[in-house]
């Protein structure tokens, strides 16, 4: 047989689509353009964090007097911080799984796991910031502490989001099962999730670890 | 109870905002109880209100941006007459007042004129040039567009409840600290800003999705109309764009209500950060409302050229370099703050280079032009009016694109001719000529042609009337902003700019009178072919106005110029040259209040946050969290149009084009 005759389409079939490449094959199926559209979400959230990532940069040596990072960052409880985001991470990977095999059990008690893992995170982030707080570290003491409480308060605000979103999604799977849309719903949780994760990879890095280098190697 | 809020806080003893706003609160109510009275309400709320449909919001938007269109230029003719009146003088409006009006007149013609105008035109054209049936969220869509309303409408609010900002367009650190602005007008501007910026945002990434997602089968990217290219870069420009704005907001809200010190003189802010940020969303930001308007520009040169446009590829490539360019320029607008003669070398560098991929695009217009049957249809005299326009303001760009010479121009009513110079040449009458463009494609008549030209006339000679005379005053040295003056050569000049505006005013007259003398001999005016300027993309394959679902079967694309070879074929056979599909059901979004309900909310949410009322501001967040899940929890998202529906509307479409290609002559 030759490569011509196992091109053309078998007698009687509907004529494939003319697919030129680059998306022209029509439409996209509902999944592919609500998780699209998350990413361009995210991408546009990510832009948000950096402004106020270069505006912790610009005035991180502005300590107005005040406390410096090396004084004030404790990498003990920001390790302890960093190990419950990635454990929800994984638990969250965990529910991806459970949905994927439409379990309710194991799916409720993955998103458990992951809220509370992301509860405890909260709470030690909150916890930090009323002892910086209560030291007279508050953000108003200098540029560098606004720009400190902005940038992790921004993401512990979108941790608290996510909770709350957790928590209605966790109900949906409980009255509505697995059904396409809130599965999609779903996706695009996971995807949150797992970006408010690597964000925080980069304030931990670039923030506590950064922040807690001897002086004389700042640069 | 009510925060700061007190009886204190209307303006009872300042009669022009009084005025001002008495006559608008009254114009509303006047309309709100007409449209009760004719029992409007339901139609209001079931077609419009509640609609996901995306050309309806698309006109919601267009018609948002024009009315604000008349608030803004109201301002516009208030500054003109007070700086006519101003020599050797106090004028009319006091300086507090005056700079309230200064700042209204820019962020309103930039947040709540061009950018709805403009999200307005993408809205409508986008999906119908592409082939499909909506955009990818439409009911993200519809929240977009009321929660740009609520921007608009805290603007306004700001006439009779407190007062607005006296900063500028751009509220600059540290006049808009709490030190030196200690009113709610910059509070007014932060959130409105904010509220209409999440919109914005939200109709980016719906666009963004629509066109790289959803397209008509065989729509590579290089057989997208220019108008959808345009629509992207410009989508794209707002995703990266504006969270920056969101951002740098955020950052003086906080120094505001919490005594942060981003922005402050004490405990280490730093001001130029602010500037920095700022125009890092800002100068995108003119590209964001610029592209859009030479997608339009684009679509309109060729179809009244008859002709496709010129250089389709080289047309793609510099709206992706300017969208690319756009990101690497921003400090051009702060020259003179310090940066350093390196830094100012490369940004001015860098924005001479946008000139290129704008030269090119303006050879293609007139290439395409070039050779072409030229139609002088009203949409094209804007195409023309803007390229001589927009070559000059561009021209002045690259002059002040020169360090050097920005030194001297810089805040100067030179500046201020030159934006207004690209911005109107540009931006307005890309949005004209896309209104009279599509408007028979919306609403299923054609506008009036005699006023639309007269209208145009007015603008076009109004615009340099009122504009080359800053030019001239800000070489004589005039600083923009200024209240009043004692310098005798600038006076005559600017009785010329204020009469100017009056002629520009003369232009909106003759385009309400030719809306309401259309609209009430509409009949007369029907387009039954749903093509009356003899198109070349897909909207003008569809019926005027389109049916909810656009095209009853996705159309298959097989060139560059979708519907132009389809039209072409079908008039040398002198028949239809696709068979009647087979039809089947449709399922299309249902209505949605969550938009309404939203802009309800956030209206709520602001004003409470601007005067500092704080359980409503929790009562409002927490409403607007059980709005979300309860729109979450609807079961059935979708509605059915039967087969049949489709059928008929689409036989008619098809009739409609067979009784044209009938009567062509033989």
């Amino acid at each position: 047989m030759s490569t011509e005759a196992l091109r053309a389409p078998p007698a009687g079939a509907h004529a494939p689509p003319l697919v030129t490449g680059h998306g022209a094959g029509g439409p996209a199926p509902k999944r592919i353009i609500v998780g699209y559209g998350f990413w361009i979400f995210l991408l546009s959230d990510v832009i948000m964090f950096s402004s106020f990532f270069a505006a912790y940069a610009v005035l991180f040596k502005n300590t107005a007097g005040g406390p410096t990072a090396q004084q004030l960052f404790d990498l003990q409880n920001t390790a302890v911080e960093t190990g419950c985001l990635l454990a929800s991470t994984f638990t969250c990977g965990m529910a991806s799984l459970a949905v994927g095999e439409r379990n309710q059990k194991w799916t409720q008690l993955a998103l458990l796991a992951t809220g509370l893992f992301g509860l405890a995170f909260i709470t030690l982030e909150v916890r930090e910031f009323v002892s910086l707080v209560a030291r007279g570290a508050g953000p108003s003491r200098s540029a560098f502490l606004s720009s400190f409480f902005t940038l992790v308060g921004c993401h512990g605000v979108h941790v608290t989001a996510g909770l709350l979103w957790l928590g209605t999604m966790m109900a949906q799977f409980y009255a509505k099962g697995f059904r396409q849309d809130v599965r999609h719903r779903f996706l695009c949780f996971s995807l949150f999730w797992h970006a408010l994760d690597i964000i925080w990879v980069g304030i931990f890095s670039l923030v506590y670890l950064v922040g807690t280098l001897p002086p004389e190697l700042l640069p | 109870m009510l925060g700061k809020l007190t009886w204190r806080d209307i303006p009872l003893d300042q009669p022009i905002p009084l005025a001002a706003g008495a006559s608008v609160v009254l114009l509303i109510c006047g309309v709100l109880i007409w449209v009760w009275a004719r029992g409007y309400i339901p139609y209001l709320w079931r077609e419009w209100i509640t609609s996901v449909d995306h050309k309806r919001i698309g006109i919601m938007y267009c018609l948002l941006g024009l009315v604000m269109l008349l608030r803004g230029f109201l301002d516009a003719v208030m500054m003109r007459s007070q700086q006519a009146l101003a020599f050797h003088g106090a004028g009319y409006l006091p300086p507090e007042h005056y700079d309230q009006i200064f700042s209204a007149h820019g962020t309103i013609m930039i947040f709540f004129v061009a950018m709805p105008l403009v999200i307005g035109l993408m809205n409508f054209a986008v999906p119908l040039q592409l082939g499909v049936r909506d955009v990818a969220f439409p009911t993200l869509n519809s929240v977009g567009f009321w929660l740009t309303a609520v921007g608009a409408l805290l603007v306004n609010l700001s006439l009779v409840v407190g007062e607005f900002a006296r900063t500028g367009w751009l509220p600059y650190p540290p006049l808009s600290e709490l030190t030196y602005s200690p009113g709610v007008g910059v509070d007014y501007y932060l959130w409105a800003i904010q509220i209409s910026g999440i919109g914005t945002l939200m109709t980016g990434i719906n666009l963004v999705t629509t066109i790289l997602k959803m397209r008509a089968p065989g729509m590579s990217y290089m057989r997208m109309p220019i108008f959808c290219w345009t629509s992207l870069a410009s989508s794209l420009l707002i995703v990266a764009a504006f969270p920056v704005l969101t951002a740098s907001l955020a950052m003086l809200l906080l120094d505001r209500y919490l005594d942060f010190h981003f922005f402050t003189n004490a405990a280490g802010g730093n001001a130029m950060m602010f500037m920095n940020l700022i125009w890092a969303w800002g100068h995108p930001e003119v590209y964001i409302l610029v592209l859009p308007a030479f997608g339009v520009y684009s679509e309109v040169v060729a179809t009244f050229s008859g002709k496709p446009l010129f250089g389709y590829r080289s047309m793609v490539i510099a709206t992706m370099a300017i969208c690319i360019l756009s990101f690497t320029v921003w400090l051009h607008h702060f020259f003179t703050m310090g940066a350093g003669a390196d830094v100012n070398g490369f940004f001015g560098i860098a924005s001479m280079l946008i000139a290129i991929p704008t030269g090119v695009k303006i050879y293609n217009w007139l290439f395409t032009m070039y050779g072409g049957r030229v139609r002088f249809s009203s949409p094209m005299l804007w195409a023309i009016g803007f390229m001589v326009t927009f070559v000059i303001g561009g021209m002045t760009g690259v002059l002040l694109a020169v360090p050097p010479a920005d030194f001297v121009l810089h805040n100067s009513l030179f500046l201020v001719a030159h934006f207004h110079n690209t911005i109107i040449g540009g931006v307005v009458f890309g949005v004209f000529a896309g209104y009279t463009f599509w408007f028979p494609k919306a609403f299923g008549f054609t506008l009036d042609e005699r006023l639309g030209k007269a209208a145009f006339w007015c603008w076009f000679v109004g615009f340099y009337v009122a504009f080359v005379p800053l030019y001239v005053v800000g070489l004589e040295g005039m600083t923009r902003r200024m209240q009043h003056y004692d310098r005798p050569e600038w006076h005559p000049w600017l009785l010329v700019a204020a009469l100017g505006a009056l002629i520009i005013l003369c232009g909106i007259a003759l385009q309400a009178a030719q809306l309401a003398i259309s609209i009430r001999s509409r009949e007369r005016r029907r387009d039954p072919t749903g093509d009356p300027w003899d198109g070349r993309t897909l909207e003008w394959a569809t019926p005027s106005p389109p049916p909810v679902f656009n095209f009853a079967v996705l159309p298959n694309v097989t060139d560059e110029e979708s519907y132009w070879s389809v039209k072409q074929q079908a008039r040398e056979q002198m028949r239809l040259v696709t068979p009647e599909p087979h039809y089947e059901h449709i399922e299309m979004p249902r209505n949605s209040p969550v938009g309404f309900v939203t802009a309800f909310l956030a209206t709520l949410t602001g004003f409470s946050l601007i005067w500092h009322i704080w359980w409503l501001v929790v009562l409002g967040l927490a409403c607007a969290y059980v709005t979300f899940v309860v729109f979450a929890w609807r079961d059935v998202a979708e509605f059915e149009i039967p087969a049949d529906e489709v059928a008929r509307i689409d036989r008619a479409n098809r009739e409609a084009r067979a009784e044209y290609l009938r009567e062509l002559p033989r």
